[in-house]
């Protein structure tokens, strides 16, 4: 029995001495993996901790403001409070919302879906309960608070453009980034971040944006952010000031108003600065900033006065007389007629079987240039038209700035049409006829214009530089870089003699009695403006209307078949600063509608002084308003 | 019969205060700092708060801790005489269990005794272990060539594992077998049998394979290749791996680990307990851990080569090899060795069935220490100097 024992005591000490050798390795082994994953794989799976719990968080920068000249903020960023619930920190979410219901209206629709969200949604994930909150909503709701455990409330920002339809066209507005708008840059997706659309918002866009900020935080497994490692702030985009005087723009606005539908510019005729741009009917750029309603959107698209489209640069229309510059001046610098020269008026002039009338049933007997512009006598031009030829016409357009892209900083722009020989046998696929010259010498035809671009025409005759219109003070590069635009703009090779007699014999046509409108002209002493009319035909008048029962007038015709009223004018004739172009579709005649609104905004401008310095976006200063240097004339002041 | 241990008649009675004395404290001492490491790891785990889990292990070990004395000055040969009655009273809760996992919906393991929930798959770890000890501790070492011999304690092995198995519990199955064929393997069983039945094992795995539950396949697949499924079932190994590597030599700090705190890492505070020392302490805590465990290891095999009566050396050996497999299965487990089969560290994961089980058997290792000298005759009699 002893040694039995033994035995077996040998055997188990054998074998235990095997056992522990065994697991001894084993131990052994798992010191080994301990310090391959410890020490040698250790720099790989830091780092791989540390994509674990940092997250970064883009914090989106406040978009830039925009202003108009004098500082005026065009365009704000305004507070958007919305009160947001998590569930975690409410013991029960329906009655903190019925709680919620009671000191503020949210509805039975808006707790339907807060609840379904909530459930959706990770207990800690706030749910937006109710956006755009009043800040007497926010004052309750803060009161109250003790009673609405898990109810926070967030400050989020809203673009606001405080002059709303006034400033439409010009302005544009933001909108949630679209599909195809991302380029891949996080900061587009970024929920509720709005790019410019439209207008300077959608031109200086990227100056606008401003640089991201990043904030370093640290989550956990389920995306909780625990504490803010580390922060950068952002830039917020660049401060925008536009060339716009905001009063003029407004007083613009309003003269247009009773217009069914209308267009003004008004610009500074040495430095292409456009001091007002107004297309009328407008619509409140306001409505886009949150989502406009399918309703709104439809009845904008839908009215018949076009209030989405910007006429002022993208309506093309017949410039009728006010093209008239353009063709005396051709035909001066042709050196085909004089001044003084006189053609004979009989009221019409036949070319082939083809009879051209003149406005004027009876004709203007002898006229020489002034006469001509003075009393907007058609067969004078159809006369000097025949001499130049219609491309020596269209080359004096193009120098003026008629048929091609101003090269306003707008994202879309009309680029009018002014017909050549040329142009008509490759688009047309026809020969030129001689008719047609004629036709376009009092620009009707195939001629057309846009309000801006015979705002430039007439800001170029008035000083005699190559203007080009522009919208903001400064270039503004993506990054924000501004530089002040100080351009001169060079002379037009256009002979000086040549121009003041245009110039003059624009003058005729306000302040000489029997102008076409005189009745229009400016009577304050120092701020006489000279311009032109032009009633554009948008029908054709056949033989058998003028022979039977003579041409039916305007008030007797549907409003779509109506003329266009159009003036164009420069002011002050001495020292020409402002130059204007109105056109009101289907208004009428230019004498009658179109040259009183240019007179009154063309004095509005004179007595603001809209043409003043005004500040550079490199001086602006948020909050700080420049004031108005100098008025041309005093007025009641004002803080 | 219960006579025989009559005191006063009993020749190698130990009066209860010699036996305290007796007692390896040292081990006890051992015991304590492991569980001590587990209260500051749940602290930790908790964010720096005893609630939920430090407070209530703390408990558990103190209570485990009077259980294990009581266990340990115990007379080792009343386990012997008890040691079938355990096992088939581990056997018949088992089935218990079974049966009523098959009525009820799931798989609940353990019988609720009112103050203490009892796992029967863990008093059979305790109970294999005793009754082998007591079939082994009488035969010879002859004997234990015969084949038909070995079918008993086969049995007493394949029956508790294939319940377990069926519950499903992989880990405790695992557990069960290794830790009976280590009691075969002590007893002097030969080589080639070992060989044979391993080789019958891996033959059955294709068809023991239909018998896994798809989970348990998945954790498998997934052990051989984590990274193919990142966010699903290999994101436990994966980030296990990401908290121990980025722990680095002296880890990121006490309560500092940014896996284990931020969630990244799953049951940080049962299984995945290793994972979290080793972010905080680093190679360092994790290799100090480890020796403490190692020494542990040690002691068992000290007090088995120490005991003079094959009962006690097969149980001490059968209890130390148990306990040498938790950790071992534990922490190759958390570091992309071997599955995750679901076997809690030892001491420091917090659980309190596991905590009793691994007391009350250390307990038992204590009591074989303390009757180290005592003989025991092949018959179970204590008239063992023959």
């Amino acid at each position: 029995m002893w040694h039995r024992d033994s035995d077996r005591f040998r055997m188990f000490t054998r074998r235990a001495a095997i056992l522990g050798a065994g697991q001894g390795l084993l131990l052994t082994g798992l010191a080994a993996r301990m310090y391959y994953l410890q020490v040698m794989e250790s720099d790989r799976y830091t780092v791989l901790a540390d994509d674990n719990r940092i997250s970064h968080r883009l914090l989106p920068p406040p978009r830039g403001l925009i202003t108009d000249r004098f500082g005026v903020p065009l365009a704000i960023n305004q507070q958007n409070y919305h009160i947001l619930i998590v569930r975690e920190q409410t013991p029960d979410v329906r009655r903190t919302l019925e709680v919620l219901n009671r000191i503020i209206d949210l509805g039975a629709d808006t707790i339907e879906r807060v609840e379904r969200d909530v459930a959706r949604k990770r207990s800690f994930v706030p749910v937006t309960v109710r956006d755009n909150l009043s800040w007497d909503e926010v004052a309750r709701i803060g009161v109250n608070a003790p009673d609405l455990p898990g109810i926070i409330i967030d400050a989020g920002q809203l673009r606001d453009y405080p002059e709303g339809p006034h400033l439409a066209h010009a302005m544009g507005y933001v909108a949630a980034v679209s599909e195809k708008e991302l380029t891949g840059d996080p900061l587009l997706e970024l929920p509720g971040f709005r790019v410019g659309k439209n207008g300077v918002e959608r031109v200086y866009d990227l100056a606008l944006r401003g640089k991201a900020g990043t904030s370093q935080v640290e989550v956990n497994a389920l995306g909780r952010v625990i504490r803010e490692l580390d922060r950068e702030e952002g830039q917020s985009g660049s401060t925008v000031v536009m060339t716009l005087d905001i009063e003029l723009q407004r007083y613009t606005n309003q003269r247009l108003s009773d217009k069914e539908s209308a267009a003004a510019v008004v610009l500074d005729v040495h430095n292409g600065e456009v001091l007002a741009l107004a297309s009328h009917p407008s619509y409140d750029p306001n409505a886009f900033t949150n989502g406009i309603s399918h309703k709104l959107w439809n009845s904008l698209l839908n009215n018949e006065y076009a209030p989405l489209t910007n006429k002022a640069t993208n309506g093309s229309y017949a410039p009728g007389s006010t093209f008239k510059m353009c063709v005396a001046l051709a035909a001066l610098d042709a050196g085909v007629i004089t001044p003084e020269q006189r053609f004979f008026c009989p009221g019409h002039l036949d070319l082939g079987s083809s009879r051209f009338h003149c406005w004027k049933r009876g004709g203007h007997g002898w006229v020489n240039l002034h006469d001509s512009m003075k009393h907007s006598c058609d067969v004078y031009y159809y006369e000097i038209s025949q001499k130049i030829g219609i491309d020596r016409i269209a080359a004096m357009a193009r120098k003026l700035g008629l048929g091609e892209p101003t090269g306003i900083d707008l994202p879309t722009e009309r680029s009018g049409l002014i017909p050549t020989r040329d142009w008509k046998e490759v688009q047309i696929g026809q020969r030129w006829q001689g008719g047609e010259t004629l036709i376009s010498a009092i620009g009707q035809g195939y001629v057309l214009a846009t309000p801006l671009q015979l705002a430039t025409m007439t800001a170029r005759l008035a000083s005699g530089k190559a203007v080009v219109p522009h919208l903001t003070r400064d270039h503004i590069d993506a990054d924000g870089t501004t530089t002040r635009i100080v351009e001169e703009f060079p002379e037009m090779a256009i002979n000086r003699a040549h121009l003041n007699h245009i110039r003059n014999a624009m003058n005729g046509v306000t302040n000489e009695t029997r102008g076409t409108a005189y009745n229009s002209r400016i009577k304050i002493a120092g701020m006489e403006m000279a311009g032109k009319t032009g009633t554009s035909q948008v029908r054709r008048i056949t033989m058998r209307e003028r022979t039977t029962t003579g041409v039916i007038g305007n008030d007797k015709l549907p409003w779509k078949f109506r003329d266009h009223a159009l003036f164009v004018a420069f002011a002050p004739i001495e020292n020409p600063r402002y130059a204007c172009a109105v056109i009101v579709e289907h208004g009428g005649s230019g004498s009658g509608v179109a040259a009183p609104i240019a007179r009154d905004i063309l004095i509005k401008a004179q007595e603001l002084n809209s043409s003043a310095p005004g500040i550079s976006a490199t001086t602006y200063q948020p909050g700080g308003q420049v004031s108005r240097p100098g008025k041309a004339v005093e007025e009641p002041s004002e803080s | 019969m219960p006579s025989r241990y009559r005191i006063g008649q009993d020749p190698d009675y130990v009066p209860i205060g010699r036996r305290l004395l007796l007692l390896n404290w040292t081990l006890v001492l051992l015991l304590a700092a492991l569980a001590g490491i587990g209260f500051a790891m749940l602290y930790s785990a908790a964010n720096g708060s005893i609630e939920p889990w430090a407070e209530r292990q703390m408990v558990r070990f103190a209570f485990g801790l009077v259980v294990m004395i009581i266990i340990a000055i115990s007379d080792i040969r009343l386990w012997l005489r008890l040691s079938y009655v355990i096992y088939a009273v581990a056997l018949i809760l088992l089935i218990g269990v079974e049966i009523r996992g098959e009525i009820g919906m799931g798989a609940q393991r353990w019988i609720n005794l009112g103050f203490f929930q009892l796992q029967p798959s863990e008093l059979m770890k305790i109970a294999l272990v005793l009754s082998l000890a007591r079939y082994f501790h009488g035969l010879t070492v002859e004997e234990t060539g015969s084949i038909t011999l070995l079918i008993p304690p086969l049995l007493m092995v394949a029956a508790p594992a294939a319940l377990v198995l069926r519950q499903p519990d992989l880990g405790t199955a695992l557990l069960l077998i290794a830790g009976g064929g280590v009691i075969f393997w002590l007893s002097g069983v030969r080589i080639w049998k070992f060989g044979l039945v391993l080789a019958a094992g891996l033959a059955a795995i294709p068809i023991g394979w239909q018998f896994l539950h798809d989970y348990q396949k998945k954790r498998v697949l997934t052990f051989m290749n984590p990274e193919n499924d990142p966010l699903g079932a290999g994101y436990h190994i994966t980030q296990s791996k990401i908290a121990l590597g980025s722990g680095g030599i002296f880890g990121k700090g006490y309560m500092l680990g940014s896996q284990s705190h931020l969630n990244f890492l799953p049951e940080k505070q049962t299984d995945f307990i290793f994972t979290m020392l080793g972010e905080e302490f680093g190679l360092v805590g994790g290799i100090a851990l480890l020796l403490i465990y190692t020494l542990v290891i040690v002691y068992g095999f000290v007090i088995a080569l120490r005991c003079r009566n094959q009962f006690g050396r097969l149980v001490a050996l059968g209890i130390t090899s148990t306990f040498f497999l938790y950790v071992f299965i534990n922490i190759a487990m958390v570091m992309g060795l071997v599955p995750v089969v679901g076997v809690p560290l030892p001491l420091v994961s917090y659980g309190g069935t596991v905590m009793l089980t691994i007391l009350v058997s250390f307990g038992l290792l204590l009591s074989v220490s303390v009757h180290r000298d005592i003989r025991i005759s092949r018959q179970g009699n204590d008239d063992g100097r023959d």
